[in-house]
């Protein structure tokens, strides 16, 4: 990473290395390199159709990239063992673009399941974390509604709970602010930042919102389609004022400059 | 010049100078008024050859849609042939503002258009490969099945129980009117095709052995196999698929939960459970269907026709056919769930993966009931 830092080097988080990915033999972004400190909120930005959502595909381990690693604390996702793999992956938490809320289950149920699955909490008191995680995301009283009964920001933010069922280490976020009203965005980053700051979560947002990039950005890397891979890295905000590439620049400030 | 109602297109030229040529639009240019050809201005142009500048002017120009635009865009072909300059100040803005949004340099760079047609050879080999990869994805399939399976039978499956209740009575007790409408009707249909020949020989008595005999045997499991294939196994597809679409499948995934044992291994189950007990059902149906044709038309007594079915249906038939609705089961259910799968992430692909299911089901349950049929008659059943 370019960008340099104090004495105290941050703990690293998430390590990607030489990752190339696409799909068969089509390669999409090729030789990224980039690190996630914990604590950071990472945005990994660029044009509409670059990849971002397929990278980050790659690093929560839906897709097999061509060639490369990502380690999470020093530990390999893509060379691991099953379980090596469900260990990592229990300490994650997703936030899809469409939400992804399982339609044929209730709020609480869905909230609830992850739960289930990896403790042996009892009902009752599954139920009370289920409404606590309901709370934290400003949808307390609506543990029996159905997503298709909810608007598309409510959606949002039980999608949220959900990822954060399980206390995780990171958060991932696909295109947080997309189908939302500038305010109901604004709320969503400002819950982001929250949580960030009060779990201690690490957050790696994947988004083209240059309002929520500048918000909530600490840190990012920059993707680009014509050269295929990342051009840019380090805190959004001194990009624009420091950045010499002109596509990073045309991108900060909507082509304006 | 081109003139037919007041209010159509008109176009007409003229020459101020040797080497400039202007091109008059006038009326309306509608999508619903014929277009002027563009030959008219090719001919004006080899007319007179010392043409290098074309001009517009468009003051009795009223209305114009696309239309105009489409034949402007004619015009640039023809004097890009002719290597003749075009000015185009004399055109309304809106139509300067709009030629410069489709001209080529405001296009996307970086990703080119899709190239074109491949040859034949091409597309035999991309299709063999597919072929290759479908097949090897679809004994994956099974395969990542088979183990979901021995998990459950070591009771260290993963899925809601409340699902496999809902699949239980949606794909079961919900099926019961529709299946027995069609046994009933098939049942029918075999007692009247059987009679007629038998009533030549004066033998209608047998129609209760060949109602009896086919509806237990294979038709009571073919049956109730296609209804469900239709009814249920379009249905698993077409859940499994929409859930694709919206990201829930890979939601299930990053949880670690394994949508095999999740999604599929209760709709199996269900299937499995369910199937030999619709098929049971069709099969009564079906005897009553042939019952009904027996007694009302062919003058047999109702307890003559009842001996006689229970002369002529062993319980081997019946076994056999309970093993084929439960093959059945199986069959369609995978096949539902392996299309829902696949599923591409769009509306349309989640009308293809139910329409594949379908026939995957129907044609996977025709070659089953091959299979059985042969293997029974080898060991003798």
């Amino acid at each position: 990473m370019s960008e340099k830092r104090g004495s105290t080097v941050p703990e690293a988080k998430i390590v990607v290395r030489d990752l190339d990915m696409g799909y068969g033999s089509f390669v999409l972004m090729s030789g990224m390199n980039f690190t996630v400190s914990k604590g950071d909120i990472f945005i990994i930005m660029g044009g509409s159709g670059c990849g971002k959502s397929t990278l980050l595909k790659v690093i929560v381990g839906l897709l097999e990239p061509l060639h490369g690693q990502v380690f999470y604390d020093g530990v390999s996702f893509w060379e691991g063992d099953p379980q090596q793999k469900a260990r990592i992956m229990r300490k994650i938490g997703v936030l899809y673009q469409s939400s992804a809320l399982w339609s044929s289950m209730t709020l609480a149920e869905n909230v609830a399941l992850p739960l289930e699955q990896y403790t042996d909490l009892s009902k009752g008191y599954i139920r009370e974390l289920v409404s606590l995680k309901l709370a934290l995301v400003g949808l307390a009283g609506f543990e029996e509604f159905y997503p298709s009964e909810i608007s598309g920001g409510m959606r949002k933010r039980a999608g949220l709970a959900r990822a954060m069922a399980l206390d995780p280490d990171i958060l991932f976020f696909d295109e947080p602010s997309a189908g939302l009203d500038p305010v109901s965005a604004r709320l969503l980053d400002d819950l982001i930042r929250e949580l960030r700051d009060s779990l201690g979560a690490t957050v790696v947002v994947v988004t083209h919102e240059l309002q929520s990039i500048f918000a909530i950005g600490n840190n990012s890397v920059f993707l680009d389609p014509d050269t295929k891979t990342i051009i840019a890295s380090g805190n959004p905000k001194r990009l624009l004022a420091e950045s010499k590439d002109p596509k990073v620049i045309n991108f900060l400030t909507r082509g304006e400059r | 010049m081109h003139t037919k109602k007041q209010n159509d297109s008109k176009l007409y030229f003229s020459h101020p100078s040797q080497e400039t040529l202007v091109v008059h639009l006038g009326g309306n240019w509608l999508l619903e008024t014929p277009l002027p050809s563009v030959e008219l201005l090719e001919h004006e142009i080899q007319l007179t050859a010392t043409v290098r500048t074309v001009n517009f002017d468009a003051s009795n120009l009223t209305i114009w849609d696309s239309n105009l635009l489409i034949f402007l865009s004619k015009v640039f072909d023809v004097c890009t042939k002719y290597n003749i300059r075009i000015r185009m100040e004399g055109l309304p803005q809106g139509v300067q503002k709009l030629l410069d949004l489709a001209s080529s340099k405001r296009q996307r760079k970086g990703i080119t258009g899709k190239a074109g047609k491949e040859s034949f050879l091409i597309r035999v080999a991309d299709t063999t490969f597919d072929f290759i990869q479908t097949s090897k994805d679809m004994l994956a399939f099974i395969g990542e099945a088979v183990l979901a399976f021995g998990k459950l039978l070591c009771g260290r499956a993963n899925f809601r129980r409340t699902d496999l209740m809902n699949v239980i009575q949606e794909s079961g007790a919900q099926a019961i009117p529709i299946v027995s409408l069609i046994s009933l009707l098939v049942g029918l249909i075999f007692a009247f095709v059987g009679a007629l020949q038998l009533k030549l020989f004066g033998a209608q008595i047998y129609v209760a052995n060949i109602v009896g005999i086919a509806m237990v045997r294979v038709m009571g499991a073919i049956m109730t196999g296609i209804i469900m294939a239709g009814r249920t196994g379009a249905s698993f597809a077409a859940q499994i698929g929409t859930m694709q679409v919206n990201e829930e499948v890979d939601a299930l995934k990053t949880l670690g939960i394994s949508p095999m044992e999740f999604l599929v291994l209760p709709r199996m189950l269900a299937l499995v459970l369910m199937m030999p007990l619709l098929c049971l059902y069709a099969d009564l149906m079906g005897i009553i269907g042939g019952m009904i044709v027996g007694v009302f038309m062919l003058d047999l007594d109702f307890m003559e026709y009842y001996y006689q079915t229970k002369s002529a249906v062993a319980l081997t038939h019946l076994w056999v056919g309970l093993f084929h609705s439960a093959v059945f089961g199986v069959l369609i259910a995978l096949s539902g769930c392996l299309r829902g799968m696949q599923c591409g992430r769009s509306a349309s692909a989640v009308g293809s993966a139910t329409t594949s299911a379908v026939v995957t089901g129907i044609v996977s349950i025709i070659v089953s009931t091959a299979i059985i049929t042969i293997v029974c008659e080898v060991i003798g059943i």
